[in-house]
């Protein structure tokens, strides 16, 4: 079962607090912070792994990106991933979700043997988990979001797609897209033994050159999202703790709420 | 201090910090409280290669030596002492069988212990031999092509969690010294039982049991090296696992400090931070001080071991003599530093405290480091060195 899957790498929110906005494009200024591989996607990245141990095959990491991106796919490679893919040219900079769509998906065909592909089920920088729907899309693929569990029997594939309160139970044809959660499982380590190996292998990286398509369908011209303006929401004002004993809290209560024409 | 260390074991530092911090620190007080074995950590560490890293290539390890190991038993000690020596007591198990053991031995045995699925004990002390470990008991008769070991084996560090026990024992009683044999046993041999559960002061994670022989038939091949040289695996065994002891106080100690450093600036006394008094100030800096001159003389003693020096019993006690005593003293400050906070459980320098002191009991106690450094400087003199 030869697996595929989509990684990003994204400002680490732990460290939120030194992130930058560039005032003039008003999007991130990804230096500004560290750079980890998208939470979700190490789920994905697990999974993948865990498939490919249970049935044999190989795992693929791909990713768009800047040369930077190689770290986080050679940290994917060191959790036991097989190969790794990064797509990088200049004119892929500044993709909104439909034209990573469209690049990933061709990318994906340009590898051309997979039975899944795996995504994280958002990232956690953009949060739009648009992503993964839209290589489905792209390639005419089933997919089922926001997954649990994954099973394979006889070539199908059966998932647990995880709802509000409840789960649905999906079946599909492989091959097929899954994004999945953080209850699929437990992202393991590297271990030393990988790491050492993720450093030495080789990384194929495919420019737009490479990928023979359209130009005008990458990158900042093929993006249809324009942002106006990005925005902290005004803090909303502070919270009052009303103390005493049950009764006068509630009266006071009662009596704020008349004040302010609630009541 | 920049020690220079190479990029892989940069990779090692990093890796265990990782893990000791997102997986070590949520649980270190429940397994100081409720004396659990860490085994889901040493899980962990077994599936990150970190048994591994003193252990060569061609047996299945990463190839390095008692630096490696004594920068991963530092960096888990950082976080808990306790858990840190379930995983270094496994190497001192281990070393007998890396230093004496023959090629079958080491096949058998060494690719296991280097992947983690098997944790490992090394087993000397006895109720009545400690410091004196020349005056053990058990006996190990030899009948036949079999020997049969009758006694008991007293405060074993991971005993009954491992599954591999270097074991000491009495060929011949009337060749003193020489008449003593080490064995590779494992657990589940007939005759080869576990006495009750120590509760300890500290390195409460750790398990600590008695190891009780009663008719136990073990087969020749078994031995290490050969019938008569015992005490000398002992002793070769301690040369190079005591920088893994410093190494788990220096760890231990650096945890205090670091500790210090942030409760000093939080908090608040007289309107200020205390770490604006020069009092503590002080304090500060003499803890940083002694921490990082431990640290310089283990990681220069782990270095001569690596390169093959053979003459270490000097540096290596003192490496292990200085360290632990910079843990029972710096963390006895960082008490200080954290006035009556520092006295209670919910803060984690009480616990070090408590770690640190076994730091100068076991692998021979302080008082044995000192005479083995003064032994060597004797002797070298003598000599006229
Ligand atoms: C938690 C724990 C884990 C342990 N793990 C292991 C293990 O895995 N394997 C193992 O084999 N052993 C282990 N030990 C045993 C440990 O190595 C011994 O406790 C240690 O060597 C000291 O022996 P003792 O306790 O019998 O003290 P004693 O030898 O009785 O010493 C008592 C005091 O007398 C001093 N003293 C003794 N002789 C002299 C001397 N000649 N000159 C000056 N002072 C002297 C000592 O320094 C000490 O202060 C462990 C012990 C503990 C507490």
């Amino acid at each position: 079962m030869d697996i595929i899957v989509c990684i990003k790498q994204v400002p680490d929110t732990a460290s939120l607090h030194t992130l930058k906005i560039n005032p003039k494009t008003n999007t991130l200024m990804r230096d500004t912070a560290p750079a980890i591989i998208n939470p979700f996607d190490e789920n994905a990245i697990e999974e993948g792994i865990r498939l490919k141990e249970k049935y044999a095959g190989e795992v693929t990491v791909l990713s768009m990106g800047p040369p930077q991106v190689e770290k986080a796919l050679r940290d994917a490679l060191a959790m036991g991933a097989d190969n790794a893919i990064l797509l990088s040219d200049r004119s892929f900079a500044g993709a909104d979700t439909l034209a990573t769509s469209y690049t990933l998906a061709e990318a994906i065909k340009k590898i051309g043997k997979f039975d899944l592909i795996l995504f994280g089920k958002q990232a956690i920088d953009g949060d739009t988990a648009q992503v993964g729907p839209g290589v489905a899309e792209c390639l005419g693929l089933p997919q089922i979001t926001y997954v649990r569990k994954i099973e394979i029997e006889n070539g199908k594939l059966r998932a647990e797609r995880t709802l509000e309160d409840s789960f649905e139970l999906v079946e599909a044809e492989l091959p097929a897209v899954i994004t999945v959660t953080k209850e699929i499982n437990t992202p393991r380590y590297p271990s030393l033994k990988g790491i050492m190996k993720s450093k030495k292998a080789q990384i194929t990286i495919w420019s737009l050159k490479e990928m023979s398509i359209d130009s005008d369908r990458v990158g900042l011209e093929g993006s249809s999202t324009q942002v106006i303006r990005i925005f902290t929401p005004e803090m909303r004002s502070k919270g009052e703790i009303l103390q005493g004993t049950s009764e006068d809290v509630v009266d006071t209560l009662i009596n704020k709420l008349r004040e302010r024409k609630v009541l | 201090m920049d020690y220079f260390l190479t990029e892989e074991q940069k990779m090692i530092v990093e890796l265990t910090r990782k893990i000791a911090r997102e997986k070590i620190t949520p649980v270190v007080a429940h397994h100081d409280e409720t004396e659990e074995f860490p085994w889901d950590i040493m899980k962990l560490l077994a599936e990150a290669d970190l048994f591994g890293v003193y252990i060569p290539q061609e047996y299945g390890g990463l190839g390095g030596g008692v630096f490696e190991l004594s920068l991963v038993t530092e960096e888990l000690s950082k976080v808990c002492g306790g858990i840190a020596i379930c995983y270094a007591a496994t190497a001192l198990g281990t070393y007998p069988i890396l230093l004496f053991g023959n090629e079958e031995q080491k096949k058998k045995y060494l690719p296991q212990l280097a992947k983690g699925v098997r944790l490992a004990a090394f087993a000397l002390t006895e109720p009545n031999a400690g410091s004196d470990a020349a005056g053990i008991q058990t006996l190990a008769k030899k009948e036949g092509e079999h020997y049969i070991l009758n006694g008991t084996k007293q405060w074993i560090t991971n005993g009954g969690e491992a599954e591999v026990y270097t074991v000491i024992a009495m060929t011949d009683r009337a060749r003193g010294a020489r008449g003593a044999t080490a064995f590779i046993l494992e657990k589940g041999m007939d005759g080869f039982d576990f006495g009750k559960k120590e509760k300890k002061m500290g390195i409460r994670a750790s398990a600590t049991r008695e190891l009780i022989f009663t008719d136990c038939k073990v087969e020749a091949s078994r031995i290490l090296g050969k019938e008569g040289i015992g005490f000398l695996v002992a002793m070769k065994t301690f040369d190079a696992s005591r920088p893994g002891v410093a190494a788990q106080a220096l760890g231990i100690a650096h945890g205090a400090l670091d500790d210090a450093v942030k409760y000093s600036r939080q908090r608040v006394q007289f309107g200020k931070p205390i770490s604006s008094f020069q009092a503590i100030q002080h304090i500060l800096a003499d803890m940083a001080t002694q921490v990082e001159a431990a640290r310089a003389l283990i990681y220069a003693t782990a270095r001569m071991i690596d390169k093959g020096v053979k003459d270490i019993a000097r540096e290596s006690a003192m490496s292990k003599l200085f360290a632990s005593d910079v843990a029972m003293k710096v963390t006895t400050d960082a008490v200080q530093v954290f006035g009556g906070y520092g006295y209670m459980r919910e803060y984690p320098v009480e616990k070090r405290m408590r770690d640190a002191k076994i730091t100068q009991i076991y692998e021979g106690t302080n008082q044995i480091q000192r005479n083995v450094i003064a032994l060597q400087l004797i002797k070298e003199a003598a000599k006229g060195k």
